[in-house]
């Protein structure tokens, strides 16, 4: 009764009470099931439930024994498909049967009848929550807590600090190094072959047709022991040879290329995807991830997509030999902004 | 000795074990008490309340299946060259997680399948508490006493993804690894600390040799303790409040009516796991899932086209596609990357919205009572629309993930599905709003034309005067409280508080009730239907 009478006094803000509502009618008369009302149907619903329950365990043994039937023989692809097609679908039959044979169980045999349980309010009884109270009060009274002032803040404080020493232990999450640094510096510099990915063989300056595109890497890559896949995250780049009449180069960027041949960071400006797919009557090229479109003819300048910056290039020259070398390093940092990036 | 006196002597042998064994464990753990207070507690029956038990039940699949896993999968990322089974990959240079996921795949007995129950069971999980959510949005089931209960599902929905996401990483196969790179430039924009969070999640550069197994143990221990730990929570705060139901004849807001634990609803229960664990274990022998064979091991250089995250990873790749170009600044040598902090900061207020609404509605509405009567989603006309915009707005951002196959598949310009989408983003959300408001209401419009005048026969009579007229039946009492038994407010009105003072915050509330209840259907009551009656007679 007392959780009923605090019910009644909390408000209803502004929901509607109309004393003339229709009154809920009580339960509806209880329907028969047919495994009720004949005791045929229900022998019969009981030898099926049984029946799919026998079928669940044939099932899982035949699930078993299919393993044999259909194993895995290494280096034969077909035969890990057919045991996984096989062997999976007798598991999924064997857990079906037993699934249906249980709710079928509970919706045509068991006691079909609803039942009604009373709700009480959430909030303990006035009793408990006076008690509890009173527990807060004598505990507090026992250790002082709000009369000891000092005490209590200092121990806030204590706890407040208690976490510091775990800053310092995760600083070596990564290397001692500063990343900035290392986002800076990629592995071209001067002299640098340019050279295919994966098989990194150098390429030639004639072998660049005009409209071809070339997936390169730098030739020192293949040096790389530590942090292979660091370096060539941020080495790789695109080369390309366009018609000279389609490429618009800026004034201070005129040496960078040669006879039409551009090299371009590979790694979108955007969020850090591979720029891998090139237009080549169009001069664009289009980031698979997010769609962010270059134009390889204006400086590979964002033509549309989330990208902010165009991809930065790569100064390129051609040895004596004839091979196509780097002039420098890129000469801004490659890949996703951040936030000393401009500095 | 007859059969049936065998029967019985041996039925009661068993219950005397029976009885043992209960006597000795009530002995030394209580646990009759236990029962006594959970055999019969009552569970209403309703479809939509299986969404929840889905997600359940696909965890428990998850748990088992990525049980099997750890004990083949390393996580590790040295460097080896393949020599499995898998001839087109053999002598490939590729992590040990790549090298022994191949392994597990094509050498381990019935790794594939447990490997694509995993996959296919987390797909499920995600979409099923999703759809869980949307269940209980739309009836209203978050009220008092359950907006704690609707904030921990919340939590589980993120971890969810959390969970998704880094298992998802786990093979550090190329598309996976391209889901890390997109990662890394999402974290790197984070004004100030972008490229130190970076370097410390990844131990170096992107990728370094760290990730794979740091994200492991995300994965198999600190992910799924916290599961576990809210998912106790959840259901102890189910059990407390006990279940919301539907309201029907019987029904109130006093009681529950349902089945008992004790036997119906455990059999069924359990039998719904049984059939949960089968359909999962059916996809995964018939359909693929994510084939890492196919794609290669990862390499920062290659993609293919039309990549795809997980489907719940979706919405958050979409809203990064629909930024227009160049939205970057720099200012005073600092960059401000616009086009990934936008996206970043609208998912997070979205899915702040989402955490918090249960407290929005219930300042609002100023209702302090309980509430265990789920709404039908037409009686709560705005919420139901509130609701269809958050879903078409989610939507807009799930399809913007696939702008590049719409693109291709239906012979569009990739520019032209962006722009329709972009604008999509900002219009749709108001048109499923003011479509969704006014269905609400003209079905509540429909259930009170039923109250009054009964349902329609399609019996067609002509009357003496030559006027053809459809018959009309009642609605028995039964079926009428299922249509007049829902909850009503009115806008609040603006009033002065103790100090005489109009607060910003009362002038918010009034105009936010007035939006939400200025346009409402009132449940028919005793008088309308007697004077409909009156006036038939």
């Amino acid at each position: 009764m007392a959780d009923k009478s605090n019910e009644l006094e909390v408000s209803a803000g502004s929901a509607v009470a109309r004393p003339d509502r229709l009154q809920n009618p009580g339960f509806e008369p209880e329907h028969q099931r047919v495994t009720d009302e004949s005791p045929a149907r229900e022998k019969g619903a009981e030898r099926g439930v049984s029946f799919l329950f026998l079928l669940s365990a044939i099932l899982s043994v035949a699930a078993f024994v299919l393993n044999f039937i259909f194993p895995i023989v290494p280096g034969d692809l077909l035969s890990t498909r057919l045991n996984n097609l096989f062997v999976g679908i007798a598991i999924a039959a064997g857990l079906l049967t037993l699934g249906v044979g249980a709710v079928h169980w509970a919706k045509a045999l068991m006691h079909g009848h609803e039942l009604v349980e009373e709700r009480h309010g959430t909030r303990g009884d006035d009793a408990t929550r006076s008690r509890a109270a009173e527990i807060f009060t004598e505990a507090n009274k026992e250790s002082g807590w709000t009369r000891r002032r000092v005490l209590r803040n200092s121990l806030i404080g204590a706890l407040v600090a208690f976490p510091i020493p775990a800053i310092a232990l995760f600083r070596d999450l990564a290397p001692s190094k500063s990343p900035q640094e290392l986002l800076n510096h990629t592995l071209w510099k001067k002299g640098v072959r340019l050279t295919r990915d994966p098989n990194g063989v150098p390429i030639k300056a004639s072998e660049v047709t005009i409209g071809s595109a070339f997936h390169v890497i730098p030739e020192t890559l293949g040096d790389v022991e530590e942090g292979f896949l660091d370096e060539k995250a941020k080495a790789a780049v695109l080369l390309m040879r366009l018609p000279l009449a389609d490429l618009n180069e800026a004034e201070d960027r005129k040496g960078w290329s040669y006879d039409g041949i551009v090299a371009y960071s590979k790694i979108c400006t955007h969020v850090g995807c591979p720029v891998a797919l090139y237009e080549q009557q169009t001069h664009h090229l289009l980031c698979p991830c997010h769609q962010s479109q270059f134009d390889v003819s204006n400086h590979c300048a964002v033509i549309f997509g989330p990208a902010a910056r165009p991809l930065p290039q790569l100064p390129i020259a051609v040895d004596a030999e004839g091979y196509l070398v780097a002039q420098s390093d890129f000469l801004e940092p490659v890949g996703p902004s951040y936030w000393e990036r401009a500095r | 000795m007859t059969v049936a006196t065998q029967n019985k002597q041996s039925s009661g042998r068993g219950m005397r074990f029976v009885g043992g064994v209960a006597n000795y464990l009530d002995e030394r753990t209580s646990l009759s008490g236990a029962v006594k207070f959970l055999g019969r507690k009552i569970f209403p029956d309703h479809w939509s309340f299986m969404l929840g038990e889905i997600a359940l039940y696909s965890f428990v699949v998850i748990l088992l299946s990525g049980t099997f896993l750890t004990f083949f999968y390393e996580p590790s990322m040295v460097e080896v060259h393949y020599n499995g089974s898998y001839a087109p990959l053999k002598g490939i240079q590729m992590s040990v997680a790549y090298s022994s996921t191949l392994d597990l795949t094509f050498d381990v007995r019935g790794g594939l399948l447990m490997r694509q129950v995993h996959h296919w069971a987390a797909l499920l999980f995600v979409a099923s508490i999703g759809l869980h959510m949307l269940r209980v949005f739309f009836t209203g089931a978050f009220r008092k006493p359950r907006e704690i209960n609707w904030v921990i599902g919340f939590g589980l929905f993120i971890l969810a993804m959390a969970e998704g996401f880094t298992g998802y990483s786990l093979p550090d196969d190329l598309l996976s690894g391209n889901g890390l790179r997109i990662i890394d430039g999402m974290v790197k924009s984070i004004p100030g600390i972008g490229a130190w969070i970076s370097y410390l999640l990844f131990g170096g550069e992107f990728p370094g040799d760290n990730i794979i197994p740091r994200l492991y143990v995300l994965h198999i221990m600190l992910l799924p303790a916290l599961v576990i730990a809210l998912l106790a929570v959840h259901l102890v705060l189910l059990i407390v409040n006990k279940h919301t139901q539907f309201a029907g004849p019987g029904r109130t807001n006093e009681n529950v009516v349902g089945a008992p634990i004790l036997p119906v609803f455990a059999a069924k229960a359990g039998g719904f796991f049984f059939l949960v664990f089968g359909v999962i274990m059916a996809i995964a022998s018939l359909v693929t899932i994510n084939p890492i064979w196919t794609y290669g091991p990862y390499d920062p250089s290659p993609v293919s086209a039309g990549t795809q995250p997980d489907w719940y990873i979706g919405f958050a790749d979409g809203m990064l596609r629909l930024i227009p170009s160049g939205w970057e600044y720099v200012a005073g040598g600092d960059t401000w990357s616009w086009n990934i902090l936008t996206p970043i900061i609208v998912l997070m207020v979205f899915i702040i919205i989402v955490a918090i609404y249960p407290f929005i509605e219930a300042w609002i509405t100023g209702d302090k009572r309980e509430h265990h009567i789920a709404d039908r989603p037409r009686n709560n006309p705005t919420r139901t629309a509130i609701g269809a915009a958050g879903v078409t707005f989610y939507g807009v951002l799930w399809a913007a993930a696939a702008s590049d196959l719409f693109a291709t598949h239906f012979r569009l310009t990739i520019e032209g599905v962006i722009r329709t989408l972009q604008i999509f983003l900002i219009v749709g959300p108001i048109i499923a709003f003011w479509a969704t408001k006014k269905i609400a209401l003209a079905l509540q419009r429909k259930d009170r034309e039923m109250v009054l005048h009964g349902y329609e026969s399609s019996r067609i009579v002509r009357l003496p005067g030559g006027e053809y007229q459809e018959i009309h039946y009642p609605l028995d009492e039964y079926e009428q409280w299922r249509l007049v038994s829902y909850e009503e407010y009115a806008p609040a009105q603006v009033r002065p508080n103790k100090r005489g003072k109009i607060t910003v915050g009362t002038r918010m509330r009034a105009s936010l009730s007035r939006f939400y209840f200025e346009d409402r259907i009132a449940p028919v009551t005793t008088k309308e239907l007697e004077s409909v009656h009156h006036g038939h007679h």
